[in-house]
């Protein structure tokens, strides 16, 4: 009889050009390479410089969405970019994927957004691929039960050139979610609550597997946030097994397969779960049931309470220390009602549309307090005309809120969308670095309800008092 | 391709706090260029200028004992979050060709192996004693993977062997991969690619 095996062990070994051997690491087979603006262009320049051409262009995809602003004019039908370096990153871009014949959705493009909600949104994120972009939260693809992971520039050239990587294999980590979430908590909870728990570096060197009760009841754009924090616990990735809440999603997608090609990959797909007995690395229960809405008070993601908990005694750890400096709490304080001047609903945890429906469900009949800034920037020009074809726009306009182009936005501060110094934002983002947001700025990372709660409020609210 | 790397010695420059993340190794606003040169003068801006570009004094960086120190030692999780290789281009241009922490992050990781800097995973105790000793002089042996302590005790790393050679030799990992091709295009073949 075969051993068991885990989900990672069957997406590692199905892509195995060469096992490891003791003086070289394996070579891993990439079935999709996503690509974007930042990341990309000194990757191409040493493909220009050694004359190499991109292996697999059919399976290269390109998008523009951290350097872009999410508000433009256009002059005689051309976007007009004002910051002359993004302006030429972008141009890069067009003519890096011109020049090695590499699709790629721009900003004219319907299919433009931030690269971790278009892969999914086109169907071109399958159970069963290993994917890889430079981008470290490319684990967001691993909720369909794909290998997927972000890669620095130099691997993005190793991709372009080789569609291949030399990599170590993570070590396996199964964390089972018990129970079910209750109402006014997300999945956004779920995984801050974990972070808080596991600390930031408390999978380095793991691929997390989330599966369980809660994790099967969740919608593909749950499971997409779920993953896509994965990082934050110092995660290579994160995965759900696929189930038929997977292949509901991805049938009839532009690139999803068709007719007995469909029929065919769901027989393959199915087969891609841990199987019974499969032993892990480490592994981890965590009850569902027993989360509250999270809401980060530090600089990492990993330091984050329920929204009615109270910022922890550092007990002389200076890191703690530090980041509390950084953001003028005292050990002790309570959270709930700490004032705010920032919402931020958007980026690639929490921009997709069933986000932006919590963020409505919120705001509907409510307005923005007055003193709070609040945006909300869909995740890809899709999610936009989705929105806006039920009427959210309308909403988020109605209630005070700035509704805009699809894009990374204020989730790290390079496009123009940013905090100025010492303001607080209520963030849906995944980050709430130093200055991640804008030099000086301080980020409290929170769900779509809480950040939308907070906005009316005008201070970090308990999104549990305004959803019915 | 990168200078080979064997042995080092250089005073190291600490920071001992945890979770040092690549936005602040380089911001985000910095991320706008095209080529990998020049960034070691953003190497973590927003600790080491004040306000008005000002070096700041209080910063282990721009203390006069780290001049030209080439180690960096850090807390816990170094390099964590984001996964621009830009971080490492900024620490490789400033002069560093090593860093040793508790834990380094899996992607700044791979990163640095790429650009001719090594990554040292210590155990706490000797990172403890170099915590406690900022600008000592330390020996980073890549050769018998081993770190001479400031009281001269060895202290032991592990790093893969494909890594050291290619950090030793100076070879590139691209170059190894273009060699591999028959053997992926034999893959390709077997998956009717
Ligand atoms: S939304 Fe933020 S985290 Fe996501 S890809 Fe863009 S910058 Fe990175």
């Amino acid at each position: 009889m075969n051993e068991p095996r885990t989900l990672l062990d069957k997406l590692w070994g199905a892509h195995l050009v060469r096992a490891a051997m003791p003086d070289a690491p394996a070579i891993v087979y990439i079935d999709l390479h996503l690509i974007h603006e930042v990341t990309s262009p000194q990757a191409f320049r040493a493909l220009r410089e050694r004359g190499l051409r991109v292996r697999r262009p059919e399976l290269t995809f390109a998008t523009m969405d951290h350097a872009t602003p999410t508000e433009f004019q256009r002059i005689g039908g051309r976007i007009v970019i004002d910051d002359p370096q993004a302006a030429a990153q972008i141009s890069a871009l067009e003519a890096n994927c011109r020049d090695f014949g590499v699709t790629l959705y721009g900003l004219d493009s319907e299919r433009q957004g931030i690269v971790h909600v278009i892969g999914p949104e086109l169907g071109l994120t399958h159970p069963g691929r290993s994917i890889v972009c430079g981008d470290s939260h490319t684990c967001t693809h691993g909720a369909f039960g794909a290998l997927a992971f972000g890669i620095g520039t130099s691997e993005v050239g190793h991709v372009l050139a080789c569609q291949s990587l030399l990599l170590e294999k993570p070590k396996s980590f199964a964390v089972t979610f018990e129970g079910r979430l209750p109402k006014g908590v997300t999945a956004k909870d779920l995984i801050l609550g974990l972070i808080a728990q596991m600390g930031a570096g408390g999978a380095t060197g793991h691929a997390l597997e989330f599966r369980g009760r809660a994790v099967a009841a969740l919608s593909m754009e749950e499971r997409m946030t779920l993953c896509n924090m994965a990082v934050e616990a110092g995660a290579r990735t994160g995965m759900v097994a696929p189930d038929e809440t997977t292949f509901a999603y991805l049938e009839g997608r532009p690139f999803a397969p068709t007719g007995a090609a469909w029929e065919a990959a769901v027989v393959r797909w199915r087969v891609l779960r841990s199987d019974d007995g499969a032993r892990f690395d480490r592994e981890l229960r965590f009850d569902a049931a027993q989360v509250e809405p999270m809401i980060t008070y530090g600089t990492s993601p990993g330091m984050g309470v329920p929204v009615r908990g109270r910022v922890p005694e550092p007990n002389g750890n200076a890191s703690l220390e530090k980041a509390l400096r950084y953001m003028d709490l005292r050990p002790g304080e309570t959270l709930l009602g700490h004032p705010i001047d920032v919402v931020f609903i958007g980026s690639c945890s929490n921009s997709r549309l069933s986000d932006l429906r919590l963020a409505a469900s919120v705001f509907k009949g409510r307005h923005v307090a007055k003193s709070v800034r609040a945006l909300v920037v869909p995740g890809s020009q899709q999610v936009k005309r989705q929105a806006e074809a039920e009427g959210l726009d309308y909403v988020f306009r109605e209630a005070g809120a700035d509704w805009r182009e699809a894009g990374c936005s204020m989730c790290l501060a390079m496009n123009g969308d940013k905090l100025q110094p010492g303001q607080y934002s209520v963030s849906t983002s995944n980050r709430n670095f130093e200055g991640r947001q804008g030099k000086g700025g301080r980020t409290f990372l929170a769900s779509p309800l809480t950040a939308a709660a907070s906005a009316v409020a005008g201070r970090i609210a308990d999104a549990r008092e305004y959803v019915s | 391709m990168s200078e080979p790397f064997r042995r080092l010695e250089s005073r190291t420059v600490v920071l001992p706090t945890e979770n040092i993340d690549t936005d602040q190794i380089i911001p985000a606003r910095f991320l706008t260029t095209t080529t990998r040169l020049g960034l070691g003068q953003q190497l973590f801006a927003d600790w080491r200028y004040d306000a008005s570009g000002d070096t700041r004094a209080d910063f282990a960086l721009n203390h006069p004992a780290s001049q030209g120190a080439q180690i960096l030692d850090a807390g816990r999780n170094f390099g964590c979050g984001s996964s621009r290789e830009h971080a490492v281009w900024a620490l490789r241009d400033y002069g560093f060709r090593a860093v040793i922490s508790t834990e380094v992050a899996d992607i700044f990781r791979r990163n640095a192996l790429k650009n001719g800097v090594v990554p040292i995973v210590l155990d706490a105790a000797s990172h403890a004693q170099l915590v406690a000793k900022p600008s000592a002089t330390v020996i980073v042996d890549l050769e018998q993977q081993l770190v001479t302590l400031p009281d001269g005790a060895l202290a032991p790393f592990a790093i893969e062997a494909f890594a050291r050679y290619c950090l030793m030799e100076g070879v590139d990992e691209l170059q190894f991969l273009l060699s591999q091709d028959a053997a992926i295009s034999a893959y390709e073949a077997s998956i009717g690619g």
